[in-house]
């Protein structure tokens, strides 16, 4: 159960191998021996995954289950789902039980599968190292000094120590992606639009998107046929057919051409990462595929426009966390407007106050068209550099961290490092594009290295299907550190 | 650019979090070097470039004009803080 893929998995609950019941158990038990090592879970309710594993087994014995029916998976705190304590990783919340499901989490209800607990994050999504979570920072499993990365670093670590089979992230500015190339896992990050945010506390809507978080890209692709599909209820929300991502896992890659951005293999990566990265694109070249460079001359701003963008949202999504309706309420104040000022500095944590600050700032008076709207427009040279990159290659391919997993307490004192660790993976966020993260080797320290696919709109299918021919032929993202 | 003390100060206030003088001092600190970072943006020539809000052309949904959703009052008043016959209670604002 411990390594099984969730095919495999699949296959044992439909031929009546092996219970939901026994998986859940199985996983809870893990998370109950183990979670005090990593802290990748900020809360389990067993009562409630098992009375889900048993719908599940009642599911398969009247012969409907579907892919993931009785497959337990982790939730990111970020996503409602009713009756479950729903924090954020922020002490606004920490009292929030959430009265409804989110889209993700209502898919996964009805696909059955079982939701083995909330998984830790940097309050509301904001950081790369899951040190600014209120419930206190993840480890790495592969070296319990180093960051999981952030802000899905519960749900890396997660899969990654085998405490859940798979788990959902966000990604905003590389919440997905970064985590799982620091945990050496597999990501995904589909396009803009195309999962549901209904439910998913908010952070920068234009640029949140959910995806999963496995062992491999063919789970990837299982996960993702759930995740995917309309929602009335997100107004972004993408009205398309539905695909099957699973359907071109096994095409060959002959003729497929990747390009290497020369922005991003001129300076900032480390050795370490670079070797791991030149044996990934020789396997590429292997296995039929031709690299050429291709340009990105605005890709390097990516990080100052993300961090007037990104902010500048949340500071108004973080506006509705005001002691009123739910969450913190400050004990005293002296009346209305003083209890919204002591309820969000209490409730708040540095980096959350200071992104609501740098956005208020960059939105007041005399300053929106200096900041936010030239952003706007940076961020579409960005977009029009990747369109015309694409004239030239199928997918683009590069480091999706400059270094392995850093210390823990290393970057934590110093914003700009940290906001620098999403260097390679905002441009996907800011142009919208589908991107993903799989692991490719170790590094310094022996901490995982992550190779990035970025694709164009939609591609998603041809992402999973390159990063699984990859997989078939190596055993990377088959080492666990457990 | 040049933070200045008083600009943390009323962006706090704006944004309707209390901040001490200390904290306004570390925090003054730590926007300005972000804000170095940020002015890299103005490096490059935007004036002939339409600002992108979404990656998608796509326009705002209608819906017909219905009642979607049912009464949870009670189930969505249950997690105020404090709430009295129906009603969310926060500090008197009208003398």
């Amino acid at each position: 159960m411990l390594n099984a893929s969730l095919k495999e998995l699949s296959k044992q609950l439909a031929e009546k191998k092996l219970s939901s019941v026994e998986l859940t158990s199985f996983f809870l038990q893990r998370i109950k021996t183990l979670n005090a090592d990593y802290n990748a879970f900020i809360t389990t309710n067993e009562e409630m995954s098992l009375a889900q594993a048993v719908a599940a087994d009642k599911m398969l014995a009247e012969g409907e289950g579907g892919a993931l029916t009785g497959i337990p998976i982790a939730q990111k705190d970020i996503f409602c789902a009713k009756g479950w304590l729903t924090t954020c990783g922020s002490k606004m919340l920490s009292n929030f039980i959430s009265p409804y499901d989110a889209g993700v989490i209502e898919r996964f209800n009805i696909a059955g599968a079982v939701n083995i607990g909330k998984t830790n994050m940097d309050e509301f999504a904001m950081g790369s190292s899951n040190e600014t979570s209120y419930y206190g920072i993840v480890k790495n499993p592969w070296d319990t000094k180093a960051v999981p990365g952030g802000s899905s670093g519960g749900a890396a670590c997660a899969v990654a120590a085998r405490l859940a089979p798979a788990a959902t992230g966000t990604d905003t500015g590389g919440s997905i992606r970064q985590p799982a190339a620091l945990c050496g896992i597999s990501g995904i990050k589909p396009t803009y639009g195309l999962v549901s945010r209904y439910g998913m506390i908010a952070f920068a809507s234009s640029l949140d998107q959910a995806g999963p978080m496995a062992k491999s890209a063919e789970d990837l692709a299982l996960l993702l046929n759930v995740m995917v599909g309309f929602d009335a209820r997100d107004s972004t929300s993408l009205q398309r057919a539905q695909e099957d991502y699973a359907s071109s896992l096994e095409k060959p890659l002959s003729g497929l051409r990747i390009g290497l951005p020369k922005e991003y293999f001129a300076k900032g990566m480390s050795q370490d990462v670079e070797n791991a990265i030149d044996k990934a694109l020789a396997e590429y070249r292997k296995l039929g595929a031709e690299t050429v460079e291709v340009a990105l001359p605005n890709a390097p701003l990516s990080i100052p426009v993300y961090y007037v963008l990104a902010p500048a949202e949340a500071s108004s999504n973080l506006s509705r966390f005001d002691g009123v309706r739910y969450g913190h309420r400050a004990e005293s104040y002296s009346g209305l407007t003083d209890m919204y000022r002591k309820s969000r500095a209490e409730g708040f944590g540095p980096e959350v106050k200071r992104r609501i600050l740098i956005g208020t700032y960059v939105l007041s008076h005399g300053y929106y068209d200096a900041y936010y709207i030239k952003a706007q427009k940076l961020r579409r040279l960005i977009a029009q550099d990747f369109a015309e990159a694409y004239q030239q290659c199928d997918v683009i391919m590069g480091p999706t961290t400059p270094t392995v997993a850093f210390n823990l307490g290393e970057k934590s004192a110093d914003p700009i490092q940290m906001y620098l660790s999403d260097i390679y993976t905002s441009a996907a966020n800011l142009t919208g594009m589908p991107a993903m993260s799989i692991p490719i080797g170790f590094g310094e320290k022996n901490r995982p290295v992550g190779l990035h696919i970025i694709g164009n709109y939609f591609k998603e299918a041809q992402l999973l299907n390159v990063a699984h021919q990859y997989q078939r032929v190596t055993d990377w993202h088959l080492k666990s550190p457990v | 650019m040049n933070l200045s003390l008083n600009d943390v100060k009323r962006v706090a206030d704006l944004a309707y979090i209390e901040i001490d003088e200390n904290q306004a001092e570390a925090t003054l600190a730590q926007l300005s070097s972000i804000f170095n970072m940020i002015e890299t943006m103005q490096s490059v020539d935007t004036s002939a470039i339409e600002p992108m809000s979404h990656s998608q052309s796509v326009s705002q949904r209608l819906r017909e004009d219905i009642v979607t959703e049912s009464d949870q009052c009670v189930l969505f008043q249950s997690i105020a803080p404090q709430v009295q016959e129906g009603l969310y209670l926060v500090p008197q604002v009208i003398e």
